[in-house]
C-alpha cells in the first residue's frame, strides 16, 4: 500500500489538485443525482420567468425567459457535459492506443504510414471537422462523442507511439520475446502498463478539452436538441444577453469550473505520476 | 539568407513532403461528406416543394452526383490541383471566390489575436520566471488557470456585457461601422475598434497556454551557461533576459504556435459567430447550415492548407532564430 500512498502525497503536493478534486467530485454528484433532486423535464416551466438568482428562494439560480429552473438545467447540463466528455475520451484512448502502440511497436514502413496519417488528421482545424461530422451525422448525442474522438484520437497515438519507442528495446520486452510472448501480449500486457502515466494525465485534460469542444457544438446550435446543455443555455440565454445576462454567465461559470478542476485534477496526477518532472 | 544556399533546396523538399498529406486530407473531407444521408438536391428538392423525381434526377446529373464516388473523387482532386474548388450553389460563384472574399477578415482576426497571445504569453511568462514561486508568480498562475479554462465565445458574450452594454466603449460586432462611409486612417481606427473584443476574446486561451510555455522555457534557459556567462560579465539583467534568454526560449513558443494554428481557426468559428466578424469561419458554418457541400470542402481544404503553409514558414524561422539548426 506504500504505492499508493506515495501516489496520494504526490497528488496532494499542491493544494489546487484536492481542490480541483473536491470540485469535480460536486459535479459529478449534481450529475448523479439530477434526475431524483429535478425529476421534473429541466426543459418544463415550473415558476415565473425571468426572475433573477436569489430573488426567489425555491429556485436559487433563478429561471429563464420560459420560467424553466437555472439549477435543474445546470445539474442536468452536467449529466450531459460528463457523458460526452467522459466517452469521447475513452474512444479517443482506444484507438489511440492501438494505433500508436502498433507504430511505435513494429516501426518500419507501418510507422510511416500510420504517422502521416495522424498528421494529416492533425492538420485539419479540429473544430471546424467536428462542425462537419456533427451536421452531416445529424446533432446527436452519439454524434457529437464520434466527432470529438475523431478529433482526439491523434495526440494520444503519438504519445504512446513515442512511449513504446522508448519502451520497445528496454531489456524486460526483450525477455519476454526471449520466453516466446505474442507480440499481442507483449504490447497490452508488458508495455502498456509501463506506459500508462502520460496516458492518464493526458485523459484528464482531453475530458476538459471535450466538454469545451461540446459547450461550443451546442452553443452553434449543433447540440442534441433532446437534452439540456451547458452550451445550449449559453446560446439561448444570448437572446436576452442585453438585459438578462445572468442567463448567459451562469451555465458558463459551470463549465468554467468543471474544466478548471479537470486540468487542476490532471497537474495533480501529473505531480503523483511524474515526479522528476513536477517543476515543468 | 544569402548565405545559405540550402533555402530553396528546404523549401522544394519540404512542399514535396507535404503532398502526400494534403492528398489525404482531400480525400478524408470527400469521404467523410459523401457519408451524408442527404445531399444539395434533397436540399434544394425540399425548398422547392413538390420536385418531380424527374426533376431532381436532373438536378444530381447536372451537378454531377450521379457519378460513381470515385469519379467523383477524381475529378474532386483534379480541381484542388487546378485550384479549381467547385461552385457554391447557393451564393451562386465559385467557392474560392467566396471564401478569398472572405479570408482577409479572418486573417486580421487571427493575425492580431495570435499577436496579442504571445505578446502576453512573453511579458507574462518572462514576468513569472524572473519572480518564480513568488507572490507574482502565483498570481500569473491563477490567471493562467482561469483563462485556460474559460470559453472562448462566454468570455466573448462577458466582454459585451462589459464593455459595449454597461460601459459603451465598444461595438458589439460586426467589423466597421456600416453605412458611415469612412475611408483611409479614419476606417483603420473603425476597424480597430471592432476588432478589440474579438481579438481579446480569441487571445485569452492562447495567452494562457504561452504564458505558461513560456515561463517553463525561460525557467530552463536561465540555467544554461551561455547566460550565466552574460551575466558574470555584467551585462544589465534587462539585456540577459531580453537579449540572450529570450532568444532561445522563444523556441518552443513557435513550434506550439504552428501546433495550434489549426485549433485557432476552429476558435474564430465561435468567435467570428459571437461577434458577426465576417471571416472564414462564419462561411463555414453558414455554409454548414445550408449543406453547401462545395463550400464547406473549400474551406476544410483551405484551412489545413494554411496550416501546412504556416508551419512551413515556422520551421523557415527557427533556423533563422537558431542558427545551429541546419535546413535539411
Amino acid at each position: 500500500m506504500g504505492a499508493w500512498r506515495r501516489l496520494a502525497r504526490g497528488f496532494c503536493r499542491r493544494w489546487t489538485a484536492p481542490a480541483g478534486l473536491a470540485v469535480f467530485a460536486l459535479v459529478l454528484a449534481m450529475a448523479a443525482s439530477a434526475p431524483y433532486v429535478f425529476p421534473e423535464d429541466p426543459f418544463s416551466m415550473v415558476t415565473r420567468p425571468l426572475q433573477w438568482p436569489g430573488e426567489n428562494r425555491q429556485y436559487l439560480l433563478g429561471s429563464d425567459m420560459l420560467g424553466r429552473d437555472l439549477l435543474a438545467g445546470i445539474c442536468h447540463g452536467a449529466r450531459v457535459s460528463l457523458a460526452i466528455g467522459g466517452a469521447a475520451t475513452a474512444a479517443a484512448l482506444g484507438v489511440g492506443v492501438l494505433i500508436g502502440a502498433l507504430a511505435g511497436y513494429y516501426g518500419g514502413v507501418l510507422d510511416d504510414v500510420l504517422m502521416r496519417g495522424t498528421e494529416a488528421f492533425q492538420t485539419i482545424p479540429p473544430f471546424v471537422f467536428v462542425i462537419v461530422v456533427v451536421v452531416i451525422a445529424r446533432p446527436s448525442i452519439r454524434s457529437i462523442i464520434l466527432a470529438i474522438a475523431l478529433v482526439s484520437w491523434p495526440s494520444v497515438a503519438r504519445l504512446v507511439r513515442a512511449e513504446f519507442l522508448a519502451l520497445r528495446h528496454r531489456e524486460f520486452v526483450q525477455g519476454c520475446r526471449a520466453v516466446g510472448m505474442g507480440d499481442a501480449r507483449i504490447i497490452f500486457r508488458q508495455i502498456l502498463p509501463n506506459a500508462l502515466a502520460p496516458i492518464i494525465v493526458t485523459a484528464s485534460i482531453m475530458v476538459a478539452t471535450a466538454i469545451l469542444t461540446e459547450s461550443g457544438l451546442a452553443f452553434l446550435g449543433l447540440g442534441d436538441a433532446n437534452v439540456m446543455s451547458w452550451g445550449s443555455m449559453i446560446g439561448a440565454g444570448r437572446e436576452m444577453l442585453r438585459t438578462e445576462w445572468y442567463l448567459t454567465a451562469i451555465p458558463g461559470i459551470a463549465i468554467l469550473l468543471t474544466v478548471l478542476a479537470l486540468n487542476l485534477v490532471g497537474e495533480g496526477l501529473n505531480d503523483a505520476l511524474n515526479p522528476r518532472l513536477r517543476d515543468r | 539568407m544569402a548565405a545559405r544556399p540550402g533555402v530553396a533546396r528546404f523549401l522544394a523538399r519540404r512542399l514535396a513532403q507535404a503532398v502526400p498529406t494534403v492528398l489525404l486530407i482531400v480525400v478524408v473531407n470527400f469521404l467523410v461528406l459523401h457519408l451524408t444521408p442527404g445531399d444539395i438536391v434533397d436540399v434544394l428538392a425540399g425548398e422547392a416543394g413538390a420536385a418531380t423525381p424527374e426533376y431532381v434526377a436532373m438536378l444530381r446529373q447536372r451537378f454531377g452526383l450521379d457519378r460513381p464516388l470515385m469519379s467523383q473523387l477524381g475529378s474532386y482532386v483534379w480541381g484542388v490541383a487546378t485550384l479549381d474548388l467547385g461552385y457554391s450553389f447557393r451564393h451562386n460563384t465559385s467557392v474560392l471566390r467566396l471564401m478569398l472574399d472572405r479570408l482577409p477578415a479572418t486573417l486580421i482576426l487571427m493575425g492580431s489575436s495570435l499577436s496579442l497571445a504571445v505578446a502576453l504569453g512573453v511579458v507574462f511568462g518572462v514576468t513569472a520566471a524572473r519572480h518564480v514561486n513568488r507572490p507574482v508568480d502565483g498570481a500569473i498562475g491563477v490567471m493562467v488557470l482561469l483563462s485556460y479554462a474559460t470559453p472562448t465565445f462566454w468570455i466573448g458574450l462577458m466582454l459585451i456585457v462589459l464593455f459595449s452594454v454597461k460601459l459603451g466603449w465598444l461595438p458589439t460586432g460586426g467589423m466597421m461601422t456600416i453605412g458611415a462611409g469612412l475611408a483611409g486612417p479614419a476606417k483603420l481606427f473603425d476597424i480597430v475598434h471592432h476588432l478589440i473584443l474579438p481579438a481579446a476574446s480569441l487571445a485569452l486561451f492562447y495567452a494562457a497556454i504561452y504564458t505558461r510555455l513560456m515561463r517553463a522555457s525561460m525557467l530552463e534557459v536561465s540555467g544554461l551557461d551561455y547566460v550565466r556567462t552574460a551575466r558574470a560579465k555584467g551585462i544589465s539583467e534587462r539585456r540577459v533576459i531580453y537579449g540572450h534568454a529570450l532568444r532561445n526560449a522563444l523556441l518552443p513558443l513557435l513550434t506550439v504556435v504552428g501546433v495550434q494554428l489549426g485549433s485557432l481557426l476552429g476558435g474564430s468559428v465561435l468567435v467570428e459567430s459571437v461577434f458577426g466578424w465576417p471571416g472564414l469561419g462564419r462561411l463555414a458554418f453558414e455554409a454548414v447550415q445550408q449543406r453547401d457541400y462545395n463550400l464547406l470542402l473549400g474551406i476544410l481544404l483551405m484551412s489545413s492548407l494554411l496550416v501546412i503553409a504556416v508551419n512551413l514558414l515556422i520551421d523557415l524561422l527557427y533556423a533563422v532564430l537558431d542558427p545551429r539548426i541546419e535546413l535539411a
